[in-house]
């Protein structure tokens, strides 16, 4: 289970700005800052939920973990148990053997396998990249990680386009897993599935989990989804972490503006559970020019002047014997240091 | 097609369906669509027949395409030369078959060089980006700017007329083509998600994008390719009809139009010119109607 | 069900086939129901069940390999019935129902509007179309009406092009297209899918609304239960094709009686029920469409699977209004213990 003391990966201030080019010479005119400056820690042994709307940057937060895309500033640090290493910092090289220990599994089931190659083409390179030299080792791996993911171990010769949209991501799941990685991203990895198949694939992961004592970084949309699965939840909006807490926590005393809005904007296929929807004016902010102050402010109901120009910042609230960290000028309880 | 005749298709559909004639069989389903496609089989079909008679020329006809017979000059066809003999008494059946051996060759093979060429550099640099890629979208710009005839006379005045150089040339015109097309599928697929996860691997990038991307750009690929061979072919038959392209002495479909510059020739020996014609229009169409049936078959967009 | 004042559109046993790749898809094969006045009609289903293309349909959308093979679909219109089946694609008469009459707003609104006009020019084009009046009074209402959805400052963003709207403000211009012209039936085809949910309850705010103001029919179809807790006055459940289950929103939801609707319910996690809510996820996947099962489509994945359902089931009706299709319905009814 979850250990809080020690850490997989401490992230400090880091910050993700892809450049916008303009006129004839291409010149940088502005940055989208898609993260920025976002702390967080991921306990061994631990699903943690990142959780906003579409622009937020939490699939930029997660791609950037696995250094796919480069942080502009910030510190990555991975923790094993005798040495501590920031990965920011490292060449492709040096990279490769934490590319071992930290795994994705992709959104779209569709565009996430190669139609070129059969599933054994599509996985064996890993393999082979990592040192399984002789094939037929590299058969009997993916064949025993086809089974783990409940297929049979034949289908490691067939092409993706035979399989069904759970089948695929079952794969992707696999794929994940053939390296032996202790953390793995998930980004939106259910949230293209058929409802049907959503909750095969939500139980595969935690009994994998279980298993093979992985650490989950999740990312979705879905605040429902989380409920379910994870047992930190961290709020993104515009780049910034606005919420982070344990996960009943959050549903049941939810201290950030933001999150009020979100939790009840989610449809609730429960008749008896209906409630009133805080309905937010406008859109999601442009991540080039973000709004001062608050970045939150032009959309919240419960706006002050203050908001306006002072940033909040992240602090630590003790609710119910664990820490409760939000941003925002309004939280009436006291801090924790 | 008219909503009768659909109907009627829609119909015969329906009833094998309920009779569970139909299965859902294995096989590649742009083969099986290509094959439903008539023109591309027509092309298929004729393009087989003109290549295979240019190979097996030897066993189709004894007549050697170099050979003067001045006792036979300008003759109409006979039983003995079927397509008729030229100003010089060659045969001109003879001509058409050899002469295809050099056509096709030049046509196919500048465009499958020409293919590699652009191939390998649109590749790395369309999966890359940065530097290298401005770099090779300006030199392609450079040279698909140039005027191909220019660069024809330019070379012939220089080394002289010869097949590999006529080949050479058509590869620096042809290249510029390809490598945008792949550079322009590479940049599309390198935002699958299945490239970010071979990333997240640490693979290298030349395995990425020559092991893994490139097969899924292949289908434009070979339409590319078969298109460019018969602009090729055209170009070949263009070019020798000026007198610009191949040595007169080895007989191509373009030489061998050549004779066709005099009105006199145009207006009373209309063998010499009108066989030969029709070869380079069957063959070019073929080559055509292959090309646009594969494009449809891999399209997985269109439906039939 | 006997015809009342309050139909706007009913549809009977209607089968819609595709003919593709020279093989034939029953897409829908022989589904009725109503669509009532100032109420909402949900359609849920996964992926390829055919609520998409029971839209198309209605909106003789089609594509061209395609055929209403039988079945009726008629709109009750103030000037008498319209057999909608029975009117050419692109004649004059479905011309001039579609648009004017029945609206439909479709699932993305980023590819739906046409980059090249500016969005006060779309909504005008249907009014200039169907409507008698003057330039400056379409421009005039077309303002109105965005207005209408919410939309600041209509009289500048009317000039604007779609590529200056954000996701949701597109999606409300496109309501406001569909509405331009005081439809009595409006059909949207999954409208906030691709959106956030801060912005899908806007979206469904104004559906509301124009459901209470103008009485407007409405067939919402989607594959979130929770969209039709919230919105749905009746429910109608499909799969592969078939209507399964439909009903009033209250019966559907609270009692459920066909084992896939049951099944459905069970798989998702319902946000409010916390970490260890029961989940049961629906084995198998979805059939292939080629190779349907012969009796009832739901049987392989059935956990109540019995030889009888080797024949399809007939539609039984029950309570008024709730109809099912399954041999063992009685065993599931709320008062069968």
């Amino acid at each position: 289970m979850q250990d809080d003391q020690n850490p997989i990966l401490t992230l400090r201030d880091v910050k993700t700005y892809f450049p916008v080019k303009a006129g004839i010479f291409k010149r940088t005119v502005a940055h989208v800052k898609a993260v920025d400056g976002v702390s967080l820690d991921i306990y061994r042994g631990e699903v943690l939920g990142l959780v906003g709307e579409s622009g937020c940057g939490k699939t930029t937060l997660g791609k950037t973990i696995l250094r796919l895309v480069e942080a502009t500033d910030g510190d990555i640090t991975y923790s094993s148990k005798n040495e501590k290493t920031n990965l920011a910092g490292l060449n492709n090289e040096e990279m490769l053997p934490f590319r071992k220990r930290l795994q994705i599994v992709f959104q779209d089931p569709h565009s996430s396998l190669n139609p070129a190659f059969t599933i054994f083409g599509s996985l064996q390179d890993p393999l082979k990249k990592y040192g399984i030299k002789s094939r037929k080792e590299r058969r009997k791996i993916i064949g025993d990680l086809l089974e783990s993911v409940n297929m049979r171990r034949e289908y490691m010769d067939r092409y993706p386009h035979e399989f069904s949209g759970g089948q695929r991501q079952r794969i992707g799941i696999a794929r994940a897993l053939s390296v032996e990685p202790e953390l793995i991203v998930c980004d939106e990895a259910v949230s293209a599935l058929d409802v049907s198949i959503q909750a095969q694939v939500l139980q595969l992961l935690m009994k994998l989990k279980n298993e093979r004592n992985l650490t989950y970084l999740f990312i979705t949309h879905d605040l429902s989804v989380t409920e379910y699965i994870c047992d930190r939840i961290a709020v993104m909006y515009l780049g910034r972490i606005v919420e982070l807490c344990r996960a009943e926590e959050l549903y049941s005393n939810t201290l950030h503006p933001y999150t009020e809005a979100l939790l009840s904007a989610i449809p609730v296929a429960d008749l008896d559970k209906q409630t009133k929807r805080i309905v937010l004016e406008g859109d999601v902010p442009s991540p080039v020019n973000p709004p001062s102050g608050c970045p939150f402010h032009p959309r919240c109901h419960k706006a002050i002047d203050v908001c306006k120009t002072q940033v909040p910042d992240l602090k630590s609230y003790n609710a119910n014997g664990a820490e409760h960290f939000a941003s925002c000028h309004l939280i009436d309880l006291p801090e924790t240091t | 097609m008219t909503s009768r005749s659909l109907n009627k298709k829609f119909d015969k559909i329906l009833a094998r369906e309920e009779a569970g004639q139909l299965s859902s069989k294995g096989g590649s389903r742009a083969l099986k669509k290509l094959f439903n496609n008539r023109l591309a089989v027509v092309g298929i079909l004729l393009f087989a027949i003109i290549l295979l008679t240019a190979i097996f020329a030897p066993l189709i006809t004894d007549a050697d395409p170099l050979k003067i017979d001045l006792r036979n000059l300008s003759k109409p066809p006979t039983a003995e030369h079927w397509f008729g003999t030229d100003k010089t008494g060659r045969d001109i059946l003879a001509r058409v078959l050899y002469g295809g051996r050099v056509s096709i060759l030049v046509g196919l093979g500048s465009g499958i060089i020409s293919a590699i060429i652009g191939v390998l550099i649109g590749a790395y640099t369309g999966y890359k980006g940065g530097w290298p890629d401005i770099i090779a979208l300006r030199v392609s710009e450079l040279f698909m700017s140039f005027p191909q005839i220019i660069l024809v006379l330019l070379l012939v005045s220089i080394i002289g007329q010869s097949l590999i150089n006529l080949m050479i040339i058509f590869v620096l015109t042809g290249w510029g083509g390809m490598y945008r097309m792949t550079r322009a599928r590479m940049l599309s697929l390198r935002e699958e998600e299945y490239v970010q996860a071979l990333r997240s691997f640490g693979l290298s990038t030349a395995s990425i994008c020559y092991k893994h991307i490139l097969p899924n750009a292949l289908g434009p690929i070979m339409v590319n390719i078969t298109l460019s061979t018969a602009a090729f072919i055209l170009a070949e038959a263009g070019l020798s009809f000026l007198g610009l392209g191949v040595p007169a002495s080895i007989p191509t479909w373009g030489n061998i139009l050549n004779v066709a510059q005099e009105i006199r020739v145009l207006q009373n020996f209309w063998w010499m010119w009108l066989p030969v014609g029709l070869v380079i229009c069957l063959f070019v169409l073929s080559v055509n109607f292959i090309g646009d049936g594969l494009r449809d078959a891999t399209d997985p967009s269109q439906q039939g | 069900m006997p015809r009342t004042q309050d139909v706007a559109l009913s549809v009977k046993n209607l089968k819609t086939y595709f003919y593709t790749n020279n093989r034939c898809n029953k897409a829908v094969n022989g589904v009725s129901f109503e669509i009532r006045k100032g109420k909402t009609l949900c359609i849920v289903g996964e992926s390829g069940c055919g609520k998409s293309v029971t839209a198309s349909t209605i909106m003789q959308l089609l594509p061209a390999l395609s055929r209403i093979e039988q079945g009726q679909v008629t709109y009750h219109s103030d000037s008498g019935d319209v057999h909608i089946e029975k009117l050419q694609r692109d004649g004059k008469e479905m011309r001039a129902i579609r648009g004017s009459e029945i609206a439909m707003i479709f699932q993305d609104p980023m590819t739906a509007l046409n980059p090249v006009y500016t969005i006060g020019f779309q909504i005008g084009e249907s009014l200039k179309y169907h409507t008698d009046l003057s330039t400056k009074e379409i421009r005039e209402k077309t303002i109105d009406l965005l207005r209408g959805m919410g939309i600041s400052l209509p009289e500048m963003r009317v000039d604007d092009y779609p590529h200056s709207y954000s996701g949701g403000m597109r999606q409300r211009a496109m309501i406001a297209m569909a509405m331009s012209c005081n439809p009595k039936i409006l059909i949207a085809d999954e409208p906030t899918t691709a959106l956030d949910v801060t912005i899908q309850s806007q979206i469904f705010e104004l559906m509301d609304k124009l459901k209470a103001e103008n009485e407007t029919a409405i067939m919402l179809i989607t594959h979130d239960m929770g969209v039709v807790a919230e919105l749905a006055d009746d429910v109608a459940v499909m799969y592969m094709g078939n209507i399964v289950e439909a009903g009033t929103v209250d019966q559907v939801l609270r009692h459920p009686v066909h084992p896939y609707t049951r099944a459905l319910l069970k798989s998702i996690p319902v946000l409010g029920r916390g970490r260890n809510q029961d989940i049961q996820p629906i084995a198998g996947s979805t059939p292939d469409p080629y190779d349907r099962p012969i009796g009832c489509q739901f049987a392989p994945r059935c956990k109540h699977r019995i030889e009888a359902c080797d024949v399809m089931p007939q539609e039984v009706t029950f309570n008024g209004t709730q109809r099912v299709m399954c041999w063992r319905y009685k065993e599931f009814l709320p008062d069968a213990g």
